[in-house]
């Protein structure tokens, strides 16, 4: 399909601000860097999974750091396409697309610039079905594929090429060195071939997107609630088969930090009526909702704080004391939830103290 | 006893409070000249209350001047902007996402510098200060008058924008500077935004406040003269005319937190109808509800905190078109705006406006019923429903739950809502509905502000919290606010990794309003002057 349709970029934005759990970046500044990109060369190319050849060169972008660093740090212009260009002259042949690293936040249209200026498609899929604070957590590692060659660019023009075989350790080095240059570089990793995104990759992520934001944006027009849209379009996508109201309220404290590389901290939100208080503990995304002692939704389910009017999602950076909120869980893309994949992306791969409960089972008596 | 002023785009109104209470008011055409308006409502107060200037404690006015030349993109001029962040940036130059005819009303000339933080308190790159000198130059060459500075993370560090300011100051001595660190927190596009509109507003606001100092001086008030800003706090005429882009969220801050005032309602929803829109607002526990991220204004994305407010096109001026079959009918969104009492057919013109119908209908009585043209009953009918359906589609929109609620009806066009409005739990119409602007202004809320480095390892993060909260509360109450409506609106927290140990930046900001409205004097309310 192609994309000539500034709405269709903003339902994109809107579908994987939603997807991508508080993180991801905010997706307002790639939207406009986007919809230039758009104005520029007139349309993007999306194609789908089953139609890329198997032994084409596919390239994830994305950018790594903190999503706090990102409202003020902002691209240059260049980080995509010179970094895509290296891996071109390391790996000595032509990328035939790209694809986003994390569906979820701006890095959802991370692509589309890169891909408009080289003059090729973005394929339909992505690498987490969500957005993840760490390189490792992409579905590619936790099938084994390898992150290198990768190259990270920053705004200042600087280029870092990390070869390594262990996915674990490309992750340190590229924090390390993304918070060496400010808190934010671009970053292509896991270049792979047609067969292995196939095989891998979580498939129909942007469309899926595309659909939530359309869904959200239509139930407003008309004056329907946004959040039944919002559950309804993303059941509907069959990626993301459960979504659940979690909680109400106002937020009376934000404790957050730019903390190696990261966005750490956590919010509280005081519930309306006598429904109690949530918290919500971030590392760039949202990882666990706690209330009244009891998990209610944790990693690597998706967890969005939302205006509570306009359901306009709130990313990790743009939370504000005050503000007037929903918080509103979906279950994650099944490949996300297997014994291996949660040993990479589960509570315990954060440091948590507990077993994966997925959200439906964990708001089992709620929804009955 | 104090006076509140809203000097709006039609009408500029006043009110006397005195004693928790409204004790005289007025509706006096605003003047080109901004001042004679304003003369005219507060010399007609003063004399209906039988009131001497010296009796007058303070004067707060609210205005939507400065909204208004935004929307209408007039009055307003061409900027300079100064980025400081280069390299990092260039992809999304100033102004990107703007509405074209706005950028092409003031954009005078952009600068991409070198300059800016990092996060870590690193510098992205030096100051250029032959740079930064040779833009104030070019600036001045090209007779711009007015430049608005903007650097990465200047919310933690605000060196290098106040650096450029010197510069410029130096270079181009009579321009006008406005600083992104004192518009906004971080967001670089979003702060940048603010302080753009708000350099464009430059010269209109020096005008508006000098005019509104003229004004009380012709009259004989020497009490002090506040500027109300979107939270519904003070700020000097002076700030005012520096910063005016933190007012321009006051117009529907003042209307609400009027209606709540005069009504006692503190749930529901509050409908302003203007001339030209109706204004839809939800009030919460006595507050406007606010927009929890982006606000536009005249179509450019900011983040102040405003309330959110549904306009929908319909107002006491809105144009009715009739279509060539009798039940063809179409309403605004056009409006005769200001001209209502020349160009409306009860006031002897020839274009038919929702106050006509009304009238007509016997809705309201003011004008000449006689010059009204005869509608056939089932197309007054008709408009009279859509009407209705339009006010009926606006309350849906803005309400969070569902069951009917209670509609405060405001504005000077407020005749257009009726009794039994879908859904409406009840409406009810104050007093003084139509100038519930000017009620707002006059009950201006006590502000406070704190500002503090605190090393989390030093002082546990809770405790600090607490105890700055607790101040805050006791000054906003020490300075005439009552206990329960104290409380903090604002938090904000950026940690500063370049100093040693867990230090962070605290910012609060607590609120509160008046038991009584005339206790007010200008001694209690300096706190509240020193708000950015």
């Amino acid at each position: 399909m192609f994309i000539d349709d500034a709405a269709v970029l903003a339902d994109l934005a809107s579908g994987a601000a939603f997807l991508g759990s508080g993180g991801g970046g905010d997706p307002y500044y790639s939207l406009l860097l986007a919809e230039a990109a758009l104005a520029r060369c007139g349309r993007f190319e999306v194609v789908s999974l089953a139609d890329v050849a198997d032994d084409a060169l596919l390239a994830p972008c994305g950018w790594i750091g903190a999503p706090t660093v990102s409202v003020e740090k902002l691209p240059n212009g260049n980080e995509a396409v010179f970094g895509l260009r290296r891996l071109e002259e390391i790996m000595g042949k032509r990328i035939d697309a790209v694809l986003p690293i994390e569906i979820g936040g701006g890095n959802g249209l991370a692509p589309f610039i890169a891909a408009a200026e080289l003059g090729i498609p973005i394929v339909d899929c992505d690498g987490m079905g969500r957005a993840f604070p760490e390189s490792q957590m992409a579905i590619f590692n936790i099938r084994g594929l390898s992150a290198c060659p990768s190259v990270l660019t920053a705004a200042d023009g600087s280029l870092s090429v990390i070869e390594t075989e262990d996915n674990i350790t490309h992750e340190r080095i590229a924090r390390a060195l993304a918070v060496s240059l400010g808190g934010i570089a671009h970053m292509v990793e896991y270049p792979l071939s047609g067969a292995e995104a196939k095989a891998h990759a979580v498939p129909s992520s942007i469309s899926a997107a595309i659909a939530v934001g359309r869904a959200v944006r239509e139930a407003r027009a008309v004056g329907d609630d946004p959040f039944a849209a919002l559950g309804r379009a993303l059941e509907a996508t069959g990626l993301y088969p459960h979504c659940l109201p979690l909680f109400d309220g106002k937020i009376v404290d934000l404790e957050r930090e730019t903390r190696g590389g990261f966005s750490v901290g956590k919010v509280t939100i005081d519930g309306f009526g006598d429904s109690g208080q949530m918290e919500i503990e971030f590392q760039n995304e949202n990882l666990v909702a706690t209330s009244g002692g009891k998990v209610l939704a944790m990693v690597p389910d998706i967890i969005t704080v939302m205006d509570r009017d306009t359901a306009d999602t709130i990313t990790t950076e743009k939370l504000k004391y005050g503000q007037r909120v929903k918080v509103i869980a979906a279950a994650a893309p099944d490949i996300l939830r297997d014994a291996r994949a949660l040993s990479f992306v589960g509570p315990r791969a954060f440091g948590m103290g507990f077993d994966y409960i997925p959200v439906e089972s964990l708001n089992e008596t709620e929804t009955a | 006893m104090r006076i509140g002023v809203d000097v709006g785009g039609t009408n500029t109104d006043a009110v006397l409070v005195a004693g928790g209470r409204v004790v005289a008011s007025t509706k006096q055409p605003t003047s080109a000249d901004v001042s004679s308006g304003v003369t005219a409502a507060i010399g007609a107060i003063l004399s209906d209350a039988d009131v001497s200037a010296n009796d007058v404690g303070a004067v707060m006015i609210g205005t939507t001047h400065f909204t208004n030349a935004l929307v209408e993109r007039d009055r307003l001029d061409r900027v300079g902007i100064i980025r400081l962040a280069s390299p990092s940036g260039e992809a999304l130059p100033p102004m990107t996402g703007w509405p074209e005819a706005l950028v092409a009303r003031i954009a005078g000339a952009t600068f991409l510098l070198p300059g800016g933080y990092e996060v870590d308190g690193r510098e992205i790159s030096p100051l250029d200060e032959a740079a930064v000198r040779a833009a104030a130059i070019d600036c001045r060459e090209r007779e711009i008058g007015s430049i608005a500075i903007s650097c990465a993370f200047a919310p933690i560090n605000a060196a290098m924008e106040e650096w450029a300011a010197a510069i410029i100051a130096d270079a181009h001595p009579g321009a006008h500077v406005s600083l992104s660190h004192n518009v906004g927190r971080l967001g670089l596009i979003e702060r940048e935004n603010g302080t753009i509109l708000n350099a464009a507003l430059a010269s209109l606001a020096q005008h508006v406040m000098a005019s509104l100092e003229r004004a009380l001086a012709a009259l004989g008030i020497t009490a002090p003269l506040y500027i109300s800003q979107n939270d519904g706090t003070l700020i000097s005429a002076a700030e005012a005319a520096s910063y005016p882009v933190l007012t321009i969220g006051s117009g529907p801050t003042n209307s609400m937190r009027g209606a709540a005032f005069l009504t006692g309602v503190d749930n529901g929803i509050v409908m302003d109808v203007g001339g030209t829109t109706c204004d839809i607002g939800v009030l919460a526990n006595g507050y406007p509800r606010e927009s929890s991220i982006a606000v536009d204004i005249g179509g450019v994305r900011t983040n102040f905190r405003m309330p959110d407010i549904l306009a929908i096109g319909l107002g006491g001026g809105t144009r009715i078109h009739l279509g060539d079959k009798d039940d063809s009918v179409t309403i605004g969104p056009d409006s005769v705006g200001f001209r209502l009492t020349q160009d409306a057919c009860l006031f002897g013109g020839s274009t038919l406006t929702t106050s006509d119908v009304a009238v007509a209908a016997g809705k309201a009585n003011f004008g000449d019923r006689d010059k009204i043209p005869a509608l056939a009953p089932a197309l007054s009918a008709a408009i009279l429903t859509r009407i209705g359906d339009m006010l009926a589609d606006g309350i849906d929109r803005m309400k969070t739950q569902s069951g009917d609620v209670t509609i405060i009806a405001v504005g000077g066009g407020h005749f257009l809502i009726d009794d039994d409005l879908k859904g409406a739990a009840d409406v009810v119409r104050p007093d003084h509905a139509s100038v519930a602007n000017a009620v707002g202004a006059a009950i201006a809320q006590i502000g406070a502000q704190a500002d503090r480095i605190i090393d989390y390892d030093a002082e546990p993060r809770a405790a600090a919290i607490d105890e700055m909260r607790e101040a805050l509360l006791a000054r906003v109450t020490a300075a005439g606010a009552t206990p329960e409506t104290a409380e903090i609106v604002d938090m904000d927290e950026v940690y500063l990794s370049y100093l040693p140990g867990r230090s962070a930046q605290l910012r609060m900001k607590a609120v509160g309003s008046l038991a009584d409205a005339a206790n007010v004097t200008a001694a209690t309310l300096p706190e509240a002057r020193h708000v950015h």
